[in-house]
């Protein structure tokens, strides 16, 4: 059995209550920062758990934190970023509802540490759920005396608010984040200057995953230098994968950094396999924003070394042959699936979801929606496929945010490694017009008859 | 630490400038000049926050500073960048900067007309010249523009949403210039559109500074549109003693009769000085005036097809072959004008 810090206890019943949280040593992280720790030596603790952002980026936390400016007289804000909003990627609800409490008591040892006297959960609007689940246990620890004023004794302070989104895909980039946070439109802000210096209403400000923060918990418990023992190379400690697709154990699973890719497909702790004992023909490692890759480079790096779930042996190869561990969002694809049509469903989505501040990702988001979508429709030429291909160029690298890069390389990636299927939707135009997808094996909607 | 009056030094294109810290890429080009001068459709230097957004002005760093020479991994935009003691820049000399900017500009054709020829913006469009000097010559997108009708914001303000590039431009002036803001961004991605609250017309002192700000012909002047071509009326430097603005103007002429009052641009089309709507749509005859003389008009402006002054090439740096190479391109256009 692999290591499980995150969700050790997820299956204890009332885990979600304050009660049974600490009956499982809930909030020891934060009696033991704030009555033996100071701020910076947490800081210190989790720069040498080696914890590296979870958010999709995977930056290392402790050097962000170490980043942020300390000017006087002016307050810094924590800011958790609940937005999960990366196709493909569930695992930070998934936490929120079943531990919420070790968000918050993630949120209460973070902020101490950055020197947040106030701090916001900033959660998906459509998420009403979890907002009500935080809610609740916000007023459960500050009844508890783990909130508001003179946390523990200590003289520490700290306000916790959850804030609804608005529901928009952008809002989960940090700075959009902030704009939507202060009341305005969510568009990214051009950086420099960083959150670290000027974020929220203009004062240094932390943006961290849900999973991130929940993982100082952890850190605190064990040490930074016993969690940087967990994992492997420079991808320490525990990590949330959200897994979907046709697997037949689809869920939330925390396993170790490490883990060979071929293990947690196969293995009937993690998806089990492919489903019906079909064959695996492609993966999206790490949310739908990640270069796709087939199946033969999934399980292996470009080294042709076993193909592990780490940042680095994802990335092996670059782009050319090699992905992101992303936001930890696999979704594994059989054999019979459509990469074009999967490819077009993922575009359609970064083609909603552009803001249209900047205008490679504002209008080639849309193009590229609508080449791809008669390509689907077997109505596309061969020349649309390297149209797309440049397309996808135009657009990577030439944007304010990275949600032009997140529409290019899945688009890009795609054609890379399945160039085959787009011409094959062009040679055999008719049979991809009569393609009846999936249609076929529901019921009809209207009289319900299979 | 050096002194914030010290300059520092930056080079584009192979052509060095001192400037002051703080300065952004795009004007320390400003300073220097000329073709290496990036484009900038949504940068206005007079509207706090502004640029970023178009990425026509998209430069390459080929090396960060004197500390630290290494080169920035993507094109950055030069509205937006500034710059560090020791920088280089190119613009025009990479090729990689000039595909980018192909590209820039084919995205912003994709829901902007070509209708040129009816457009009330012709002749003082920015997107006009950018897609000739920088565009390609035909568009690959072969899909359905989006379209909508022409609204009206105000008794004076046209709105035609068809031709808008969402550069924000008008956004900034009316948060920043005017005194009550209803108007602003609707919607996202390419579904986004510049629009007033429901029903609400643009109507305070300094709303008709949206009109000069776009830079093409979505918000138009809805005293002047169709009236003439701007190529055949004359602009004439003006002012007057205004209670409420700087009152320096441009008034447009045909024969005796002004067509149209603007605000004065400088030589990167962007105002001076932002002006009143009693300037601009109340005052149209010469007695309000104080006539100060012609406006000069660049050369390479359609508007100077209608003044017979001197014909001159546009500066060749001489020392910078590959500058020299770049200018060629303009240097033929320019002789064939
Ligand atoms: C378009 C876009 C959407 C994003 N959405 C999320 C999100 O839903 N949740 C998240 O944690 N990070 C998201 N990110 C990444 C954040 O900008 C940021 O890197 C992250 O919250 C930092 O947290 P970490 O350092 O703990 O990973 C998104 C980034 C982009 C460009
Ligand atoms: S890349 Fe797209 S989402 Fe990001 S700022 Fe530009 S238009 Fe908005
Ligand atoms: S209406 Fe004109 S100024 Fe306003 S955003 Fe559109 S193009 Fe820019
Ligand atoms: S002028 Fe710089 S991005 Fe528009």
């Amino acid at each position: 059995m692999a290591r499980k810090l995150l969700l050790e206890h997820i299956d204890v019943p009332y885990i979600n209550t304050l009660e049974v949280y600490r009956q499982k040593g809930g909030y020891r992280a934060v009696e033991k920062a704030l009555k033996k720790l100071s701020p910076d030596d947490v800081v210190e603790e989790v720069k040498k758990s080696g914890l590296r952002g979870r958010g999709g980026a995977g930056f290392p936390t402790g050097m962000k934190w170490s980043f942020l400016a300390k000017p006087e007289g002016v307050p810094r804000y924590l800011v958790c970023n609940a937005d999960e909003s990366e196709p493909g990627t569930f695992k930070d609800r998934f936490l929120m509802t079943y531990i919420p409490h070790a968000l918050i008591e993630g949120m209460i040892v973070s902020s101490y540490a950055l020197g947040a006297k106030t701090s916001y959960i900033y959660v998906r609007g459509e998420m009403m759920p979890q907002i009500k689940i935080l809610e609740r246990a916000i007023e459960e620890a500050k009844a508890a005396g783990f909130l508001g004023k003179n946390i523990l004794g200590s003289g520490y302070d700290l306000e916790l608010y959850v804030q609804p989104g608005g529901g928009a895909y952008i809002c989960g980039e940090e700075t959009a984040l902030l704009e939507s946070l202060e009341g305005k439109r969510g568009n990214p802000r051009i950086k420099p200057p960083f959150p670290a210096v000027a974020g929220l209403y203009n004062c240094p400000t932390v943006v961290n995953n849900v999973e991130s923060i929940a993982a100082t918990v952890p850190i605190l418990n064990m040490g930074g230098d016993e969690y940087a023992k967990i994992g492997i190379d420079r991808s320490t400690g525990t990590k949330l994968i959200s897994a979907s697709g046709n697997i037949n154990n689809p869920g939330v699973f925390e396993i170790e950094l490490g883990l060979p890719v071929e293990e947690f497909i196969y293995s009937d702790e993690y998806c089990g396999g492919i489903t019906n004992g079909k064959r695996l023909k492609a993966v999206v490692a790490g949310g739908s924003s990640v270069p796709i890759l087939p199946a033969n480079l999934i399980l292996k790096t470009a080294k042709g070394e076993n193909r592990l779930m780490t940042y680095e042996s994802l990335a092996d190869g670059g782009f050319i042959s090699g992905t992101m561990l992303g936001s930890g969002g696999f979704i594994a694809f059989d054999e019979d699936q459509c990469i074009v049509r999967n490819t077009w469903n993922f575009t359609r989505f970064y083609h909603h979801e552009s803001c249209g501040q900047c205008s490679p990702c504002r209008e080639g988001t849309g193009w590229m929606e609508k080449v791809l979508h008669r390509l689907e429709y077997g109505h596309g030429k061969m020349s649309d496929i390297d149209l797309l291909v440049d397309v996808s160029k135009k657009i990577e690298g030439n944007t304010i945010c990275p949600l032009g890069d997140a529409a290019a390389w899945p688009v890009a990636s795609a054609i890379r490694h399945f160039r085959d299927e787009f011409e094959w939707h062009v040679t055999n135009s008719d049979e991809a017009q009569i393609r009846n997808y999936g249609l076929a094996h529901y019921a009809d909607p209207l009289t319900l008859a299979g | 630490m050096a002194d914030s009056n010290d300059k520092i030094k930056v080079s584009i294109d192979g052509i060095s400038v001192e400037v002051v810290p703080g300065t952004t890429i795009l004007n320390a080009a400003r300073q220097i000049g000329g073709e290496i001068v990036p484009p900038a459709m949504c940068y206005y230097s007079k509207l706090e926050g502004s640029g970023g957004k178009c990425r026509t002005c998209l430069v390459k760093v080929s090396k960060g500073s004197e500390k630290d020479p290494r080169p920035m991994p993507k094109l950055v935009a030069s509205c937006r960048t500034t710059v560090m003691d020791g920088m280089e820049v190119q613009n025009i000399t990479s090729n990689e900067v000039l595909e980018a900017r192909k590209g820039v500009v084919e995205m912003l054709l994709i829901n902007h007309p070509l209708d040129c020829p009816i457009c009330d913006q012709a002749g003082e469009c920015h997107l006009q010249d950018l897609g000739f000097e920088h565009g390609a010559a035909a568009t690959r997108y072969e899909f359905e523009r989006r379209t909508f009708e022409k609204i009206d914001i105000g008794d004076k303000i046209q709105l035609h949403m068809t031709r808008c590039i969402l550069c924000y431009r008008c956004v900034f002036v009316a948060d920043q210039l005017t005194n009550q803001r209803v108007h602003g961004i609707l919607g996202r991605g390419d579904a986004a559109e510049i629009s007033t609250y429901i029903e609400k017309a643009v109507d305070n002192d300094y709303s008709g500074n949206v009109i000069d700000v776009c830079p093409v012909g979505a918000l138009t002047d809805k005293t002047f549109r169709f009236k003439n071509r701007v190529w055949f009326t004359k602009p004439v430097e003006a002012h007057r003693d205004c209670p409420t603005c700087s009152g320096k103007v441009t008034l447009w002429y045909k024969g005796e009769e002004v067509l149209r009052v603007t605000a004065r641009k400088d030589a990167y089309g962007e105002v001076e000085d932002f002006i009143c709507n009693s300037c601009r749509f109340e005052k149209k005859n010469t007695a309000d005036w104080v006539i100060e003389g012609p406006r000069k008009v660049a050369n390479t402006s359609v508007i100077a097809s209608n003044h017979y002054s001197e014909l001159k090439p546009l500066p060749v740096i001489k020392d910078n072959p590959k500058l020299k190479e770049a200018n060629k391109n303009q240097l033929e256009r320019s002789v064939r004008l």
